[in-house]
């Protein structure tokens, strides 16, 4: 389990650092961004999602049952994520991030990083 | 009083007469409803004297419960309590009229693999009047570690992922995992490595050996869309062609599923937690929520009966109520 806290702590620890930084970027860079996704019915929603570099994508569970957020990869990987429960990841690098829940893994979801 | 649902399984036909064209299933609706398979013909009717469950008393007889899907640590609306529910399983095993020679325990252990969800069910279980317990696990059990907590606990002498086999009184167990490295948008998995072992243990075994396959996620299509059947369980039923009488139990749908194909008979276990809606009725497979009072009725535990010489395996699901 320390493994994937330790993950969470990292992304927690990159957005705080990110919106420490906000002020003192120079203006023509993007600012940083944080959206959600939230894992409802079974589903992640929205199931596909265009972000910039850079961004926090937070996946909140609103499910009655645990999920996880994981790439085949397991470059992203979230610890199991019970009822309301949240885990955070920041894309900096562009591509399509293909994931899925590994405990039910009907569900699947994309995030793009342009 | 108890709802007894029976259904009868049988493989080979000693008379040497075919008469697998006349299994075939019968839809029921509610409870009490008979479901019983002898000699290869269907027969069915209402329930009448609960106390046949777990008739199974000569010596050359078998008889084990099946119990599934028990998410200790699931704290949710739909069970507030599954503690009270598994105990409440436990009291209907230990009232059987017989002691079952074991327990199977169909997955989903736990709800979220902690240590401390295994202790309480391996606590809990220690009451159950039988020689052991067998497991599989389910997908619930294998969270975070690669399933390391679950073969720390339950995995001797098995192999892989935690798959083997045990004989009783003629019978041949498999249990399967069907719950480890699923693939994004797949179902459940039995893996390359999985099936060459299967092959291999079943096939030196004589025909007419009764042969039970359990495994956690069904191993036919329940309902693919919700992610119910796996993968590439066709392959696996391919060994079982040349045995006569084949018996399949799952977990996993929360809810009791049967079907007859050929000489194999799938059968889904109740959980002793929570109930899960029938296929497609409901936008997602979550716990379903019901009145207090019809909780118990949906919840339960399968007692299976083989008679050595019928080479019938009867299956026997009893709910949870007025436990």
């Amino acid at each position: 389990m320390r493994h994937p806290t330790a993950r969470i702590l990292a992304a927690a620890l990159a957005l705080s650092a990110v919106a420490l930084a906000g002020p003192g970027r120079a203006a023509d860079e993007p600012p940083a961004k944080a959206v959600e996704i939230k894992i409802d019915n079974f589903a992640f929603v929205p199931e596909e999602l265009t972000v910039s570099i850079g961004t926090t994508v937070t996946w909140l569970n609103a499910d009655d049952v645990p999920h996880v957020v994981r790439t085949e990869d397991k470059t992203i990987k979230s610890p199991p994520l019970d009822t309301d429960d949240t885990f955070s990841y920041t894309f900096e690098k562009k591509g399509t991030y293909s994931y899925f829940c590994s405990l039910h893994p009907k569900m699947v979801g994309k995030v793009v990083v342009q | 009083m108890s709802e007894n649902k029976r259904n009868e399984l049988t493989g080979d036909d000693h008379d040497g007469i075919d008469r697998r064209g006349f299994l075939k299933c019968m839809a029921w609706a509610g409870a009490g409803v008979l479901y019983v398979m002898e000699g290869g013909v269907l027969k069915s009717g209402t329930v009448g004297d609960p106390s046949e469950f777990g008739r199974a008393s000569s010596s050359k007889d078998l008889l084990f419960v099946q119990i599934s899907d028990s998410h200790m640590g699931f704290d949710k609306p739909a069970n507030t309590d599954v503690t009270a529910t598994l105990q409440a399983a436990i009291d209907k095993i230990n009232a059987l009229p017989t002691s079952p020679a074991f327990v199977l325990h169909t997955g989903d252990i736990s709800h979220l693999s902690k240590p401390t969800e295994f202790d309480t069910v391996d606590q809990m279980l220690k009451q159950v009047r039988t020689e052991r317990i067998h497991y599989v696990p389910g997908e619930h059990d294998v969270l975070g570690d690669d399933g390391r907590e679950y073969l720390d606990r339950y995995g001797k002498g098995t192999k892989g992922s935690g798959w083997y086999s045990f004989d009783a009184k003629g019978v041949h167990f498999v249990g399967l995992v069907n719950v480890a490295n699923l693939k994004a948008g797949g179902l459940g998995n039995l893996g390359a490595d999985q099936l060459q072992w299967l092959e291999g243990d079943l096939r030196h075994r004589s025909a007419s050996t009764p042969i039970v396959l359990f495994a956690h996620i069904p191993l036919w299509s329940v309902y693919p869309e919700w992610g119910w059947g796996t993968e590439d369980s066709a392959q696996a039923l391919t060994y079982l062609k040349r045995f006569g009488s084949v018996t399949v139990l799952n977990g996993h749908i929360h809810q009791i599923m049967q079907k007859v194909e050929g000489h194999v008979a799938f059968h889904t276990a109740a959980s002793t937690a929570f109930p899960q809606p029938a296929p497609g009725t409901a936008p997602s497979p979550g716990p379903m929520k019901v009145p207090a009072e019809e909780l118990r009725k949906l919840l339960g535990l399968a007692s299976v009966d083989y008679i050595r010489g019928r080479q019938a395996l009867a299956v026997i699901d009893t709910t949870l109520e007025g436990a």
